[in-house]
Parts: structure tokens; sequence; C-alpha cells
């Protein structure tokens, strides 16, 4: 086996140093009851032409060159070439958490700039070294509220991702906690009156998305100054970092906690991960931070150095007590959005964040003009929500024979969003591709 | 611009990105906008908009590209050499991994592109899901966990929602005291208490202290096999039994797994749960603390429960997703997991076939042996027992002259090594926690044997020399005291911030 470094010789040398004839002598403190007898039952190992060749099958079995205007938290956006060249450096990929900084300055203080840039996004005073994913980060998010206020309640907006408000019912099942789900809107936005038949001064936190799950931006200054008034912390959750790019932080807002995911931000979409979740607050929660931290320092000689730090919050220092089971941070994927934040820079991340704007505004001036019925109607960043006449399940061999998908049902998440469909445009459709889509809907509306 | 003669290689100094930065320079290009610039203000409401964002950096690509490669020097790395990180099993990664997962089709796959659309990804979890219900000895796997500790919330959600099921979920979790720190998190997090149970005098549970605590209150037994030491739990069976027959389900923490593939099996020696960190024993790369992935494996007690959706093979040979599981315990990751790991792990598993894995295991039991053998006369060995593919020595000999095993660790640095783990398990004072994996030359291990024999004498002859360890890298040894009491965790472009002192 070509991973391996000994040599069957070498092993027999190496047993014998042990005065052992078999490897079979090591493993006595295993009953022999619970042994396998037979050998496991796998494919047949490859060698590397065959492997390659065997994933050039599964590869297959994907649909290529789909025209897809999917986002809904996972977002199609140009990766510049050189984040790969830089992460598969074996340095960065082959390298274990940096728990020994002298020998991981590297990592350490990439992802202090990895802080400092979620900070810059958010417009918030400190971030953690990153988490799972989105989905997570709410989920620690809500925990998070929950220790600081130490109230019971969560409100939910309703346009909160599906996906991350099934994780926070599953992670928080068992937390002291109940969560209610506020409605949107015909605008597609928190719905202010229904909100305040929810607010009272038991209220934990406030959780909404923005963009929204329908695309939209909500209104989050009124919102924290709601919260402030109740002392509830404001939650903002965000599935589409790129629009911090041109779009007011919410940081500046007002918000209490900003969350989310980072994955528009040099990640590929990778049918779902790994992404990388972010988790940034104000200064004064941070004992209450889950997660990694790293903060300067300096060295027996005074120069500057990075370290893991305020680890007594953390798992392996306070085992039941700490403020969350998360042990790992998403170091690699956080790598690519520092490596992306780094090379777009000041004016390349809003000049992205620009670009979609523009080419959703010509998608839907296009749609418009051709009478199909757009819901929701407001401010938005790269997504709006359509209307068929019929069930797209009705229209989908239509698009998928033609190499399409132009976006996703809604109905399957709201009963009332029958015939719906999310539709994402970003940086990476040229005028011609967008052309396609409106050609398509119009002709299946 | 200054010089002078005590000046470092540039390569050394490399500051902050944002300090790089020069106004008007940049490192990307954009396709030129081929539609009308749009109204920003009608379009995301003139209150919404921002300015350029302060103190973001101006770098061109090759800026970039030094400054990392620059920073990436600083790193230690499998690639560098040998990592014996007890627990973590930090073997090589193959570089073959790392292209299938960089597949066009496989990387660039939407998580909500329409099923038909994506048979290859959901063959490529079916498959994966297969093999390591096979490797383990179990009936049924989810693939969302994206880490090991989430793979134990998970394990202990749907332990809870089986016991709910038979009418009471009970209160409490047992978990020996040589446990990851994660067990009794993950527990309190699904709403348990945890017990602390008290390993004997071998480093194994204390059949004894289990049979007094496994009551009608006991919802699982969370543990480590090998555990934490090393260290077979002979008694498996009988253990497995006691909870058994009280009512309690057997949570199994696989982080462990490299000593026993082809060998034995946790499904059959009495886990009803156990989560598999495939970057430790299925070699995805820790990429310098995640992502990793922790599926979880079960047994068909335990399948209704799993994590929404599952992959499900039709009896044409077509893949789905099925969401409809009613007993579920719901989502614990948006999507299918870190599907670009499962596709890497899926590659080892591939590439090694059960012959490949069973001797992985093996050589990687033989390597820490070979340690153990060839140290034991200089550390001490708190239990000495027979082990399998990891060995916990303890710094006792030689923290007599006041040095910590923290120095021990940080001058092995000088000797060209990453240090094992220390102060883990938590049942040893001063744990040296040292796992080679199968992946090492007998060169490598003998140079690490020589380094750390070499340390126990300086730690006579030569104290100050550890105390101040290391002295070979880059930055010497750390204030981590100054770190936590005034915590800088952002640059600033301001007093306030990051500078350099």
């Amino acid at each position: 086996m070509r991973f391996l470094s000994t040599s069957s010789e070498q092993q027999a040398l190496m047993l014998k140093a042990l005065g052992l004839h078999s490897v079979e002598d090591l493993l006595t403190s295993i009953p022999e009851a619970i042994r396998l007898r037979s050998p496991l039952d796998l494919p047949p190992a490859l060698s590397e032409p065959e492997l390659l060749a065997r994933f050039g099958e599964l590869e297959a079995g994907n649909a290529p060159g789909i025209l897809s205007f999917l986002g809904a938290g996972v977002n199609q956006h140009f990766i510049p070439l050189v984040i790969d060249s830089l992460c598969t450096r074996g340095e960065f990929l082959t390298s274990y958490t940096p728990y020994q900084a002298e020998i991981s300055q590297g990592t350490l203080q990439a992802v202090f700039e990895f802080q400092t840039f979620m900070c810059q996004l958010t417009g918030m005073e400190i971030s953690n070294a990153s988490m799972y994913d989105g989905s997570t980060a709410l989920a620690e998010a809500v925990l998070m509220a929950r220790r600081i206020s130490r109230r019971r309640r969560i409100l939910m907006a309703r346009t909160v991702h599906p996906e991350y408000r099934a994780v926070v019912d599953t992670v928080t099942r068992h937390q002291d906690l109940t969560i209610q789900t506020v409605d949107h809107g015909g605008d597609g936005r928190l719905d202010p009156a229904e909100l305040e038949t929810h607010l009272g001064e038991d209220v934990a936190a406030l959780v909404v998305q923005s963009p929204n799950f329908l695309g939209n931006l909500e209104s989050l200054d009124i919102l924290a100054d709601r919260c402030r008034q109740l002392g509830a912390l404001l939650v903002v959750n965000i599935t589409e970092l790129l629009s911090l790019g041109i779009v007011r932080s919410p940081g500046a807002a007002g918000a209490d906690i900003v969350c989310g995911e980072a994955q528009s931000l040099g990640v590929s979409t990778g049918y779902g991960g790994p992404h990388v979740g972010f988790l940034a607050t104000r200064k004064k929660f941070v004992r209450n931070l889950p997660g990694r931290l790293v903060g300067q320092t300096v060295d027996r000689h005074g120069q500057r150095g990075y370290v893991l730090t305020l680890a007594t919050r953390e798992q392996h220092i306070r085992r039941e007590k700490a403020t969350s089971n998360i042990c790992t941070n998403q170091n690699l994927t956080a790598l690519m959005v520092t490596l992306f934040c780094s090379l777009l820079g000041k004016t390349g991340i809003r000049e992205m964040a620009i670009q979609n704007v523009a080419k959703v505004q010509y998608g839907l001036a296009a749609l418009r003009k051709r009478g199909i019925e757009i819901l929701f109607e407001g401010p938005r960043f790269n997504e709006f929500v359509l209307r068929l006449n019929r069930p797209y399940e009705e229209v989908a061999e239509r698009f998928h024979a033609a190499g399409v998908v132009p976006g996703l049902p809604l109905g399957r998440y709201e009963p009332r969003l029958e015939n719906a469909l999310l539709v994402s445009i970003t940086e990476t459709k040229s005028r011609q591709d967008i052309d396609r889509l409106v050609g398509m809907v119009r002709a299946a509306a | 611009m200054k010089h002078d003669r005590t000046d470092r290689h540039v390569n050394l100094k490399e500051g902050l990105i944002f300090e790089r930065s020069s106004a008007g320079r940049q490192g990307y290009d954009l396709p030129r906008l081929d539609v009308p610039q749009a109204d920003l203000g009608a379009a995301l409401g003139a209150d919404n908009l921002r300015e350029p964002i302060p103190g973001f950096p101006e770098v061109s690509e090759v800026d970039v590209v030094r400054h990392f490669t620059r920073l990436s020097s600083w790193n230690y790395s499998i690639d560098a050499g040998m990592y014996p990180l007890g627990s973590c099993t930090m073997k090589y990664n193959p570089r073959l991994n790392e292209r299938v997962a960089r597949m066009e089709g496989l990387a660039t796959a939407h998580p909500l592109t329409p099923e038909s659309l994506v048979q290859g990804s959901l063959e490529i979890l079916g498959l994966l899901g297969d093999c390591l219900a096979e490797i383990s000895g179990m009936d049924a796997v989810s693939l969302q966990p994206p880490a090991g500790a989430s793979g134990e919330l998970t394990g202990i959600l749907m332990i809870r929602a089986c016991l709910s099921s038979r009418g009471n979920p009970r209160r409490r979790v047992l978990i020996p005291d040589s446990a990851h720190g994660t067990n009794p998190a993950s527990a309190v997090i699904a709403g348990y208490e945890v017990q602390s149970l008290k390993s004997d005098n071998r480093g194994c549970i204390d059949l004894n202290g289990l049979d007094r605590a496994m009551n009608d209150e006991v919802a699982a037994l969370m543990l480590t096999n090998p555990n934490t030491l090393g260290i077979f739990e002979q008694d498996i069976v009988s253990i497995a039994r006691i909870v058994h027959e009280r009512g309690g389900l057997v949570y199994m923490d696989g982080a462990n797994l490299n000593a026993l593939m082809g060998i034995t099996r946790p499904g059959n020696f009495g886990a009803d749960v156990l989560h598999i960190n495939l970057h430790k024993t299925f070699s995805t790369p820790h990429g310098g603390g995640g992502p990793g992935a922790g599926p979880v494996a079960v047994k068909r007690v335990l399948e209704p429960f799993l994590p929404a959706p599952t992959v499900e093979r039709r009896d044409d040979g077509r893949y789905s997703l099925d969401h409809d599981r009613p007993r579920s315990i719901g989502r614990v990751k948006a999507f299918y997991g870190n599907f670009l790991t499962l596709v890497r792990a899926l590659a080892y598993i591939l590439a090694n076939g059960a012959e490949g894995l069973k001797e992985a295991s093996q050589v990687a039991i033989l390597h820490a042996n070979y340690i153990k053998h060839h140290l034991r006369d200089v550390y001490e060995l708190p239990y000495d027992e027979p082990i399998l593919h990891e060995v916990v020595f303890s710094s006792k000999r030689q923290t007599r002259n006041d040095i910590t095993v923290m120095d021990l660790a940080k001058r092995l640095m000088d000797y060209g090594f990453h240090p094992p783990t220390v102060a883990f398990p938590l049942v040893v004072q001063g744990a040296l926690m040292i796992e080679p994996t199968e992946t090492e030359s007998r060169q490598e291990l003998d140079q690490f044997i020589q380094a750390m024999r070499c340390i126990a004498e300086e730690a006579d002859t030569d104290p100050d020399l550890l105390r101040q360890a290391p002295h070979s890298t880059r930055v010497s040894r750390l204030d981590e005291v100054q770190a936590a009491r005034r915590p800088v965790l952002r640059w600033l472009p301001d007093e306030t911030g990051s500078r350099d002192p």
C-alpha cells in the first residue's frame, strides 16, 4: 500500500525488536469472541488510475453544464483560482488545530485576519474563528442569546432559511427555551403587527435573516430599536454574505449577534459542504461566545504573535459546563474566505456586490415586461420570488431537458407559496443566461 | 526605510494583510458588466447602502500569494513530518482525495438541485454510508453531522428520542473520566446530566463502579474504545450487557477507530450508535482545524430516529432523499453533511479496500507499541497495559526539576517534531499521549524516539534549555496569559487594535 512507509520486512524487524512474531500478538486484549473472522465486505482496492476512472463515472451521474439559478443559502459566485492554489499548500492543508502556537503561526495569523474580516463585514466588534456552517452557527447564536439574556422565549422569523430553523429546533430542543415563529407580511418581510403580538419583556431574542429566505432585506434599524426597548437581543442571520459589500452592516443597524454562512466568499457550493459559518457579536458578550478564538500576544522577546485564547469557555477545559460542545472551527474553508476578502479587497467586494444587484434588476425588469408575477416587491440583493401559473413539477422536465434549473420551488417549504420559485441571479450569469431564463419562464408560466 | 544588522529575513517579518494595503491596488478581475447599471438606492433602499468598508485591504494578487505563502511557512504539517498527536490520528492525507474532491461535477453541484440531476452525488453518499456501516458493523448511517462533536450530539439525541418513545428519556449519561471533553458537553446539550465514572487501576471502566451507577435513571454510557489511553476495554461485552439489561444504550465515541478496522467492529461488541471522525481514521485533511466530518452509524433500534433526510437506493438503482421520516430527531446541519469531505473519505476507502484498511490498523498498532517499547525505560508508564494504536506516558520522572510537561512538548519542536497531545487524558497527570499512525516510516519513528530520549536527558542536565524552548521556531514561547487578560481579537486601524508592539 503506497500510503504506508514500513515495508513487511521492516514490520518484521520491528516485531522482532518487541520480541514478537506477528501483529496478532499485539491484539490479545481484544477478546476472541468479538474478533472479525472474515475480511470486511468492501469493494476491491483501486489503484490511482482506476480510482480516478471510478470517480469519473460517479461525477458523470451529475448532469453536466447545468445553467442553475439556485441560491437559497448556497450561492454561486466567482472564485479566484489563487484561493485553491494557496489552500492546497500542505502547510495549510495538513496541519492540525493550532494548539502549539509556536509552530502554527501561519494558521493562527490567518484566523486573526478572518476574525477581522468578519468584524469589518458585519460591523461587529468581535468574531470567533468560524463555525461548522451557517445553520449550526445560528443554533449556537440562539443558545448564546439564551445564556446572555437568561430569558426563555425566542422569536424566529418564518423567513429565516427553513433548513436553518430545522437545525435550531433540533439542537436547542432540550435547552429550556421555546421558539415562536413570526410570519411575514405581503411585502415578504417580517410583519410588524404580527411581531408586536409576540413581543414582550420575556423575549430573549428576535432572530431574523437579511436578505431573508425570500430575498428581501429586513428593516434592521427598526427591529433593533424595538428589541432594545424590551431588553431583547437582535440576532441577524446572513446566508448571502456578499450582500454586505454594498448593504449597510447589521452592526451599524444595532444588531447584537450576527451569524451566518460565509460560503459566498470563495467557497464552492460542493453539494452543500463543507462551507463555513461565522458568529460575531459585541465585545461585552465575549465570555458567552462559543467556539475557538485567536488573540494577539507577544513572545518572550516581545515579538507579536497569535494564540488560541479564552479557552476557559470551551469543552476541553470546561467539559459539561462549556458554552458549547463545539470542538473545531472550519479552518480551511475560513482560510478560503480570508483569501477571497484579501483578493477582492475594498473595491472588489463592492464591485461584485453591485454586479449582483444589476443582474437581478435586469432579470426582474425583463420578467415583469413579459407579465411574470413577482411576489414580495421590496428592497432585495440577488434573489427574488416569481410565480408560475402551474406547479413547477408540471414543467420541470422541460427545464431539465434544456439543462436549466430556474430556481427553487417553494411549495414544499410553505404551502401558500405553491407554484412559486426562488430565483438567484449572481454575477456568474451573463445577460444571455438571464435572457434564456426569462424566455423559458415565459414559455412555462 | 530602515535596515540594520539585526533585521530578520523578510519572510519572518510578514505583518497582517491589512498592513500591506495600499490604495488603488487590486487582486481581482471581474468581467465587464453586460447589463445596465442598477439604481442602487431604488433596488436596495437608500437607507440600506453602505460606503466602501473601512480597513478592508487593497492588495494585488502577488501580494496575496506572497503573504499567505509566507504565513504557510510558519506552520508545521504532516507533509513536513511526524505529527504524533494522540487521539487525533494525524495520518498522511492522500493527494488523490484532493483531486477527486475538486472534480468539477462534484465540487460545483448545488445541494438543492433536483435529485434526477445529481445522481452521482447521491450515489457517493449511498456508497460511503454502506462502507461505513460495514466497517463499523452497524445497520444504518447518517452522513449529516459536520464534525465529531456534532456526531456525538446527534447520537445522544437519537438515544433520547428512542428512550422517549419507550416512555422515559431518563436523566443521566455515564461518561468515564478518561473521555474527551466533547462527550459531557454534548450530553448536556441533549438535556442530560453527566455522571463521571472513575477509571480502575488498569485505566479502564470499573465494572463494579458501572454496576453501581447503572440504574433506571441512566440513559446511556458514552465510551471510547480503545479508550484515550490506547487500551481496549477487555470487559466490553460485559459492560454493554450491564447497560442493555437495565434499559440503557451504549454510545461509542469513534475517535479511535483507527485501531480497529478489519480487526473487530463496534457493532459486534455492543455499541448501539457511534460517530466516526472521517478526518482521523479516513485521512481527510485537518486543514489547520476543520472541516471534518462526523457521520453516525446506528443499530436497527435507532434507525427510525436518524437525522432527515436519509439517502435511499431505490429498486431501479436510482438514489433519492427521504425527507418523510416522522420519528427523526430532525436536522443537525443544513443539507447533507460536509459533502466534499465525504468524497475524500470514500476515495480513501476505495483506494485501500478491506485488506488495506486492516493493514493500516495493524501497522498503526505496531508503531505505537514500538514507541512504547523504546521509551518505557525513560518515561513513566502510568498504566502498563497492552495498548493498541496510541500510548500515554507521564512526565513524572522529567518534571522533578520544576519542568512542566509543556516544556517537554516545546523542546520537541526544536528536534523537528510536532509534540504529542499533552495534559490529556485528565486521568494522567502530565500526560504525553502519542499516536504515531501507520503512515510513518521506521526511520521517522526512530528519530522521534531519539529526540524524546535526548529531551529526557536534557531535563536532568540542562533544565533551562527546556524551560525556554522552543529555540528554533519563528516566534519563541508565546504569552498566553496576556492574550487572555487583555484580549486583542482583531486588527484595527488605530491605537486600540492590533499593532506591532
